[in-house]
């Protein structure tokens, strides 16, 4: 009871504290400005009215709560002052604003990181599965499919993945075997397939593999946002292929995703059509995005989001076209080892 | 300086991109050697093996069907041979009084003469052990296709097993006939009365008895004994739903450590077949798993491209983790015992710089004179100690 008591008396402070807020923001309005009890009025706290002082309210606690916030208010206002007074003394020689510590910068160093100038890595890359199409020698075909009897949104979704993808062709999933599909795509010379799982009429699983015996990498896909979702987009997407941007891939395992990203779209640095599709990996979270730009000036640029958005994260990335039960894994995701840091990200 | 330091490194990996990576973890160093001073994916190495002599010789097999002889003690690739025949890539090597054998993928397993490195690359008789001279014995078994592992075995090196997918375990006694002197039978029908499939990947043999251990792509972990009447086999146990794709036997020789694709490890033992416990941070599949003969140490590499030394008992835990940037297929652990007790180098001194020396003295001056201000301080001689050994090391892993 007495819990419960105390509970209701620090809730009831709380909504008392609101009120007040409220209480005085509705006076402040009503009321211009006026010298009052609070000598450097802060812009962001509520301006009282002319003629009101704390000690005016006759309910104790409600005074005494105002009281504490306002002195509160007052504190932080003498330490910010006596900061700014101290670098403005300073002057050149005032060390730099520290910087604020979010989850990005202190990201803890990975030792996998690649740098450019590797020779191995660079090797690695240069003959890995994607070679032949980083050298020009093939260009992508894509077959996209969904899991067996699909609902609209995923259909949805995958017309309009077709439109940002040139080059592929949907087909509808009879049920057939992902072991039987592949050969009769390597036979008819697609370069990769792209499965979107379907889970309670949303999509929510991407396997990305490619063909001829590349590697395949099984995505979880959230947030999935179909082009009549999208506020304030443009029109659809034409035929002109689009630009990829590959954002902070920077781990050996990024590297390889991103590659295989890069392998969907058609390699040709002459660009025609302003169009760009984005692939942002921000703490192991990929955000795909399809934009329209036109740069109206040297450094201003405007774009339109038009076609579909979703957010991938990386569950597996399996050598070898996909097999996941006899398939040998280079990178499986388990989250109470690999998770256990905030500050430690893999791609 | 590689090279010379080349003896002291403690695991030799061998990589999809074709070098061989020594890693010394007392100064936490890898190095990289190539036979042709560029990495070639044709030479992906696939198996490797100490050779004669200890631990000063090693036996690397590439994809393109070659041996190559590499010296731990200098480093350097003395020589290769071509060992064509058969279709695939080296699925066991090891070494038997002066000769080679080899076994590959199409099951095409060759007993090869040492001696014609560079000569010959036809495979010739073992020599028989008996007085009359005669070249009797076996050139070229075909064990069968689809073999995963040939592995000889220690205590007697005429004696080599194999088994692969749909090829069922077997025992080859180079010196006898040419049928295999045991052939294992597959286990009974499951419950719904279908025949089990076999895929051995891994066979280890148990010291001090005729033993054998296998595990499989179907997660399964067998014990056979040939020296029992029954074919099939004795202990049968399951770890996991991934196929094991490595297995090694841990020091104490009751348990064995299998690895899967998923890059989970697992100590299993094999008195009672029981699950003893599992060892974490592999995030790809294992491809290549060995126990230190005394120490209870497990060096463990695969396809996330990291090499993982693992304490096995008091208690369970990873000790080094070396990012090594290619894929790894293999590996050799050395076996020595004065792991820790790596002694100073003797070349050093010839190689510090005489500016170096002066230094040294430097300090050795300062330190007199500080030992005569401070008495009984231990610190100056430590610091010093570290100071010289952080001017040595370099302390990352890059090659």
């Amino acid at each position: 009871m007495a819990k419960a008591g105390d509970k209701s008396s620090s809730s009831g402070k709380k909504s008392l504290k609101r009120k007040a807020a409220a209480e005085e923001l509705q006076e402040a309005a009503g009321a211009g400005d006026g010298a009052t009890e609070n000598g450097v009025q802060p812009p962001k706290a509520a301006a009282f009215p002319p003629g009101f002082s704390i000690s005016e309210i006759k309910n104790k606690q409600r005074r005494h709560l105002m009281f504490t916030r306002w002195k509160q208010q007052q504190r932080k206002l003498a330490a910010k002052k006596k900061l700014k007074k101290e670098r403005e003394a300073l002057g050149d020689k005032a060390p730099p604003k520290p910087v604020p510590k979010t989850i990005d910068n202190q990201r803890v160093y990975d030792e996998t990181t690649v740098d450019p100038n590797d020779e191995e890595v660079a090797y690695d890359e240069a003959t890995d599965e994607f070679a032949s199409y980083f050298n020009k020698q093939t260009s992508p075909k894509i077959l996209i499919t969904t899991s067996d009897r699909p609902h609209g949104r995923t259909v949805r979704l995958c017309e309009q993945l077709s439109t940002v993808i040139p080059n592929s062709h949907v087909y509808y999933r009879r049920g057939l075997a992902l072991k039987k599909i592949i050969p009769q795509c390597i036979a008819r010379d697609f370069t990769d397939l792209i499965v979107i799982n379907e889970d309670r009429k949303t999509p929510n699983g991407l396997i990305l593999s490619h063909l001829p015996n590349g590697p395949t990498a099984h995505f979880k896909m959230s947030s999935v946002r179909l082009r009549k979702e999208i506020k304030r987009r443009g029109k659809d997407p034409t035929e002109h292929i689009p630009e990829i941007i590959l954002n902070n891939f920077t781990t050996r395992l990024g590297h390889s995703i991103g590659r295989m990203f890069a392998s969907l779209f058609p390699h040709n640095p002459q660009f025609i059509g302003r169009q760009v599709a984005t692939f942002h990996n921000q703490r192991d979270y990929i955000f795909f995005r399809f934009h329209r730009y036109i740069f109206r000036s040297e450094k201003k640029v405007g774009i339109q989001e038009l076609g579909p958005r979703f957010t991938l994260k990386l569950r597996s990335l399996q050598k070898g076209t996909f097999d996941s039960k006899y398939g040998e894994y280079e990178w499986v995701h388990k989250p109470r080892e690999m998770d256990t840091s905030r500050r430690k990200f893999h791609l | 300086m590689a090279a010379a330091a080349a003896r002291w490194n403690h695991v030799w990996v061998g990589t999809e991109t074709g070098i061989l990576k020594g890693v010394n973890l007392q100064r936490k160093q890898a190095a990289n050697f190539t036979a042709g001073g560029q990495p070639r994916r044709e030479e992906a190495v696939s198996a490797l093996c100490w050779g004669t002599g200890g631990e000063t010789q090693m036996l690397v097999g590439c994809a393109d069907r070659t041996v190559k002889h590499f010296s731990t003690e200098d480093g350097i690739f003395q020589g290769q041979r071509h060992c064509p025949g058969g279709e695939g890539m080296f699925r066991g090597l090891a070494q038997a009084d002066g000769t080679l054998i080899t076994c590959v993928d199409s099951g095409i397993l060759r007993v090869w003469h040492d001696k014609d490195k560079d000569t010959s690359s036809d495979p010739v008789r073992l020599p028989c052990p008996d007085g009359w001279g005669r070249w009797a014995g076996l050139l070229e078994l075909r064990v069968g296709p689809g073999v995963c592992r040939m592995r000889q075995d220690p205590a007697h090196p005429h004696v080599v097993a194999t088994g692969g997918k749909e090829n069922a375990l077997k025992i080859w006694d180079l010196q006898g006939s040419e049928e295999p002197v045991f052939r294992a039978k597959n286990v009974r029908n499951d419950w719904l009365d279908l025949r089990v499939p076999i895929w051995d990947q891994d066979i280890q043999f148990l010291p001090g008895s005729q033993k054998l251990v296998t595990c499989t792509g179907y997660h399964q972990v067998r014990v056979y004994d040939p020296a029992s009447p029954q074919r099939r086999p004795v202990l049968e146990t399951t770890y996991g739903e991934y196929p094991l794709t490595a297995m090694t036997l841990t020091p104490g020789g009751n348990s064995v450590i299998v690895g899967n694709t998923h890059g989970q490890l697992a100590e299993i033992d094999l008195r009672q077949g029981r699950l003893l416990g599992c060892l974490k941070g592999l995030a790809g599949s294992v491809r290549g798993l060995q126990c230190h003969p005394s120490k209870p140490l497990l060096a463990s590499c695969g396809l996330d491209r990291v090499l993982r030394i693992h304490r096995i008992q008091n208690p369970r835990g990873l000790e080094h983790k070396v990012y090594l940037k290619s894929q790894l297929n293999c590996l050799l652990l050395s076996g020595r015992d004065n792991w820790e007790d790596e002694p100073q180098e003797p070349q050093e001194p010839n190689k510090v710089p005489l500016e170096d020396t002066e230094t040294d003295e430097l300090w050795a001056s300062l330190e007199a004179a500080a030992k005569r201000k401070l008495s009984g301080l231990e610190q100056p001689q430590g610091a010093l100690q570290t100071r010289r050994r952080k001017k040595k090391r370099p302390g990352s892993t890059s090659p």
